[in-house]
């Protein structure tokens, strides 16, 4: 192996430094002209291993124009590493540029950089896309010798992802000399990863350097004092334990699954917080500043604790961080070693890490993953093929730069790895969809966008076109979103607008780590104010819960029914499966137990799938529409990550039917034709693929008229052209995302002949967790119509029937018109309402 | 499909599940805000919507007809998304616009989309029509001069959500009080808007009455004076 240039060893030992074997197989990589996948723990000096050999090369033969991209998914990830990197080029004396070009450069840099290209680029996958929907993008790129792909793994799989790769495929084109270059934490599927990194979608060309992981990680359980609940996500029985925990250490980051979940334990610390230990709240609803502020703290050694969602998952290291605690069950392992690896960002000294589940069910997932962390197991879904919304704005940016033929597109977009295995039919399909919408009735080609020449080349129709696709570019869909501000004073952040408009004045919810008092909707902000009575509530976010994986739950379920492993297990655990195995029976490995018991005039039913969630949900909705047909009135239904209940009027007898394969076919069918879910991911891919506008935070919403809704789309398509490419690629994407189908069908094929019927008299001591699980599905799901007719009847009973023109009283007796009352939640009003009296007298 | 009776200014009116209003008295039948060509207003424009809004509007129609067999059709203003839609129209969708409408006294009300009417549709155009009691307009809401006149207007799109035991529901609605009726929005690509947006302050002021759009009929709920009592 070649070594150092003297400059750069002199550099290294400067720091009391040696390089990294891993930094000097990258070296080596660049020298024999191959791409690589760098694969290592955090702390292992990745992004210093990347940049390296690029560094190397420009000290060693000073360069014109651009020759490294750096991509990284955050923006300010890109900004902190450009800092970062200056430190050995103004140390060494290099005479190497480097920029970064993200949302936020002022447009005259912006300029000068496509005139003059750093040596160095930093950037993000929006902008690296619109750079290459410029016309002069070919000269910009034509000098680039390495392209820098940072977390990667945090990539591959999403649509930003999508995005990314089918970048790198057009600077294939622009630049064939480039070798790509992976930065990646350690993951389930390295070969997937080599892929994606590759030029031409092969695992081959890709050398992978893979640094073993340090020392072995330290992690402990830590249960609640007193009694172990039963359900319940959230682990604040467990506050004093972490308050300890981080009074004890000198820097801790307290990791949560949820923002609501943030918000709760952050409240609960400084409920006991009486040291006023520094404790702070980062989740990725608060503004960018507040955020960046508590990096900056944290960075700056200022804080002992950190409460954080996925929001601290990536980005640079945040100096010493001398322990993890993870709230609530890690849900994955890969998932759990990067974040307990976040402490301690030195290889060779062990990570301190602390669980804290939230209920029984967590206390053994909790043991699950331990177990796997040390047997160095890994998990996670395979990155999915990629999206036709992402491909179709990619499309859109190809013609923009420059007229492309169709065939050298497509041949161009199968060499990024998540389209490697792109049909003809469906690129076809998105091309045409770019062009006027694709529908059968061709009826808009006088205003499509795209023309083709006489060469068969295809040009955009006009400099506006692409202006649109700039203000539409980008895969990240937000919730409509409210910004919440302090009268008089600055904005807290955002929070979804749904869950303002069930505020009412005066209401209190939980945000930004205070108790806030709604008072008005002002200027598209929900004005607040500090304080207020009462409990507050807590603004939850749509989407926001990891699902269990496959790996996980597989192991749960073996720890449940393996009693030698049992002894690990706290007592009331133990206990409680002891409990179970003499009320009902343990779950076997490969059988599927289904208890069915009565329990206040319904009967249950619970299936222990250990399916994740998202499955459950989805075969929560199968189930009860086999149930409806079989006759068992089935009532409504819940999916824990563990397991499925349904209760239903009558007992269903024979559970067989409804776990066999074949509800994938009819009943899915409906079920999608009806789902709420569809429309949402319809939405997000009908905004992706352009149809849509984007909604652009803090903007002010253009006229009533002007918006088009989503669902009004969505019907009126599915009506007319259900086999349209936007349906079919928002089928698609909901067979692999949101219902997990794969994993059910998974499922009715393992326990085809297994099903083992176990009839109770009362609830079962494991079924306990799921009855009192939060999110409960009402089968009416679909039939909205029902529930209306019931709501309306609601409202008929409670009123009497009577119309509430209090107008007519006002006409006979002059009172002033009533006035709201504003301190009560739902006034009675039965007073004020006039039965039939307005009809009988205008007749 | 279930109708519900409303009583203003004495004149008993019903309103349709599909969102057409009927004045029985009068053998008239009244929708709003059809919007026609809203797709292809938006293709034009580089949002390529599917084109089938046209025709699912004109067939919501005809249904609509053919149930009520009006003897009168009043279409309350912003039929046409733009002044340019009837040119844009797809041939056998303007044929199925004088199939359905070529027999009948139709009254197109002017609204802020189509505030001058395109040349050769059938029926007069007019800025609001007066019947006994009754005004229809397009934009309602402006005091109201006599005792006993009553006002049917279009142009807010309206839409309430009812809470249910599943989460709270939203749909098109009529919104209605002694002496107004809203109607919702009747064209396939047209959103809505809530009651409870201070745009729709001057309707039912001291309270009033929803109807909520259903499969099969209306779900209706009082609304208070402030628009949060029951919905």
């Amino acid at each position: 192996m070649r070594t150092l240039p003297e400059r750069f060893q002199n550099w290294f030992a400067a720091r009391g430094w040696q390089p990294r074997p891993h930094q000097l197989a990258m070296l080596a990589a660049a020298r024999d002209g191959v791409s690589a996948l760098l694969i290592a723990p955090t702390g292992g000096g990745k992004t210093l291993a990347g940049f390296l050999p690029s560094l190397v090369e420009l000290a060693e033969n000073p360069f014109e124009g651009l020759h490294t991209l750096y991509i990284s998914p955050l923006k300010a990830l890109a900004v902190d590493i450009a800092r970062n990197l200056m430190a050995p080029v103004d140390e060494m004396g290099l005479p190497i540029s480097i920029e970064t070009r993200t949302g936020d450069t002022p447009a005259n840099r912006r300029a000068r950089q496509r005139e003059k290209p750093p040596n160095i680029l930093l950037t993000t996958p929006e902008s690296l896309t619109l750079l290459l929907s410029l016309a002069d993008a070919d000269t910009m790129f034509a000098t680039l010798r390495c392209v820098v792909l940072d977390e990667i793994h945090a990539l591959a799989g999403t649509k930003r992802g999508d995005q990314l790769f089918l970048a790198l495929s057009r600077l294939t084109s622009l630049a064939p000399l480039a070798r790509h270059v992976g930065l990646s934490a350690t993951v389930a599927h390295p070969e997937a990863l080599r892929a994606h990194v590759s030029r031409h979608a092969n695992a081959q060309d890709v050398r992978l350097i893979a640094v073993a992981g340090g020392a072995a990680p330290e992690i402990t359980i830590q249960l609640p004092a007193g009694r172990l609940p039963w359900g319940g996500h959230m682990g604040l029985a467990s506050a004093p334990e972490i308050y300890r925990s981080i009074a004890a250490s000198g820097v801790t980051i307290v990791f949560v699954n949820t923002r609501a979940q943030a918000e709760l334990v952050f409240a609960a610390l400084w409920k006991l917080n009486e040291d006023s230990l520094p404790i702070a709240l980062h989740h990725g609803s608060l503004t960018v500043e507040q955020r960046r502020k508590v990096e900056a703290a944290m960075a700056a050694g200022r804080l002992r604790g950190v409460v954080a969602t996925a929001s601290l998952d990536l980005g640079i290291d945040w100096g010493a961080v001398d322990q993890v605690v993870q709230v609530g069950a890690p849900k994955g392992v890969s998932r759990l070693l990067q974040r307990v690896g976040r402490a301690n960002h030195r290889m060779d000294e062990p990570s301190r890490a602390m669980l804290v589940p939230a209920n029984r069910f967590e206390v053994i997932e909790c043991m699950a993953s331990i177990e796997a962390v040390a047997a160095g197991k890994q998990d996670g879904e395979a990155p999915r093929p990629g999206g036709l919304d992402v491909l179709a704005q990619h499309i859109l940016a190809m013609a923009c730069h420059a007229p492309f033929h169709p065939d050298a597109l497509f041949a161009e977009i199968r060499r990024a790895a998540p389209y490697a295995a792109l049909t003809r039919r469906d690129f076809d399909d998105t091309l045409r969809f770019v062009e006027d919408g694709g529908y059968a009735l061709r009826s808009y080609e006088r205003f499509a966008k795209l023309f083709r020449d006489a060469e068969g080349l295809v040009h955009i129709r006009g400099p506006v076109v692409a202006r649109q696709l700039r203000m539409n570019l980008g895969t990240i869909i937000e919730t409509p979103l409210v910004k919440v501000r302090m009268r008089g004073g600055p904005y807290l952040g955002e929070v979804e607008e749904w869950f303002i408009s069930t505020l009412r004045a005066g209401d209190n919810f939980l945000f930004a780590g205070q108790v806030l008092r709604f008072e008005a909707m002002e200027a598209n902000a929900a004005i607040v104010s500090r304080g207020g009575e009462g409990e507050p509530r807590v603004p939850a976010y749509a989407g926001s819960r990891m699902p269990l994986t496959t790996y996980l739950a597989a192991e749960v379920r073996a720890i449940l029914h393996d009693q030698s492993r049992w002894p690990a297990l706290p007592e009331e655990v133990r206990e409680w499966l002891a409990l179970q195995a003499l009320r009902s029976v343990l779950p076997a490995p490969d059988e599927l137990l289904v208890e069915v018991f009565p329990r206040a005039e319904k009967f249950f039913l619970v299936a222990y799938c250990f399916e994740g969630r998202l499955a459950h949900q989805t075969l929560g909705m199968l189930i009860t529409k086999r149930m409806e047909k079989l006759g068992y009135g089935p009532l409504g239904y819940v999916g824990t990550d563990y397991v499925l209940a349904v209760w239903s009027a009558f007992e269903p007898t024979n559970v067989h039917p409804l776990f066999e394969e074949d509800i994938l076919g009819e009943e899915l069918e409906e079920w999608i034709n009806e789902s709420s879910m569809l429309r949402r991911t319809f939405r997000n891919i009908a905004t992706i693929a352009g149809l849509l506008e984007k909604h652009h935070p803090g903007q002010e919403k253009s006229g009533r008229a002007m918006t088009v809704n989503a669902d009004l789309i969505y019907d009126v398509l599915r009506r007319h052209e259900p086999d349209h490419v936007l349906l079919r690629a928002t089928r698609a994407e909901a067979a692999a995302g949101l219902t997990d189908i794969g994993r059910i069908a998974t499922l009715l094929a393992r326990v085809r002949q297994n099903i083992r019927h176990i009839r109770l008299d009362r609830v079962s001591p494991l079924a306990v967790p799921a009855l009192i699980e939060e999110g409960r599905e009402w089968v009416a799901g679909g039939a909205e119509d029902a529930l209306l007719a019931e709501a309306a009847a609601l409202v008929h009973d409670a009123t009497d029937g009577a119309e509430m023109f209090s107008e007519s009283l006002a006409v006979v007796s002059e009172d002033p018109a009533p006035r709201p009352r504003r301190d009560t939640p739902r006034p009675p009003r039965r007073n004020r309402f006039i039965r039939a009296a307005p009809k009988a007298a205008r007749r | 499909m279930i109708a519900a009776p409303l009583h203003i200014a004495g004149e008993r009116l019903m309103l349709c599940p599909s969102g057409a209003l009927l004045w029985p008295a009068q053998r008239l039948l009244a929708v709003a805000d059809l919007h026609l060509e809203k797709g292809s207003h938006h293709a034009a424009r580089g949002r390529m919507l599917p084109p089938y809004d046209t025709r699912e509007t004109l067939s919501r129609l005809a249904q609509t007809l053919r149930r009520h067999a009006p003897g009168r059709v009043v279409l309350l203003g912003d039929s046409f998304h733009d002044a340019a839609a009837v040119q844009r129209m797809a041939a056998e969708d303007a044929a199925m616009l004088f199939r359905l409408l070529g027999a009948l006294d139709v009254t197109w009300v002017l609204g802020n989309h189509d505030p001058v009417l395109p040349k050769g549709l059938p029926g007069q155009a007019m800025e609001s029509l007066t019947l006994g009691p009754i005004t229809f307009r397009h934009i309602g809401g402006a005091p109201l001069a006599r005792y006993n006149e009553a006002e049917v207007s279009g142009h807010f799109h309206p839409k309430a959500s009812l809470e249910t035991r599943a989460g709270a529901i939203s749909r098109p609605c009529f919104l209605a009080d002694p002496r107004r009726v809203v109607l919702p929005a009747f064209g396939a690509f047209t959103g809505g808007l809530d009651v409870r947006d201070p745009a729709l302050a001057a309707f039912a002021p001291r309270g009033g009455r929803v109807f909520l759009l259903g499969r099969d009929r209306l779900y209706s709920a009082p609304v208070g004076p402030n628009r949060m009592s029951a919905i």
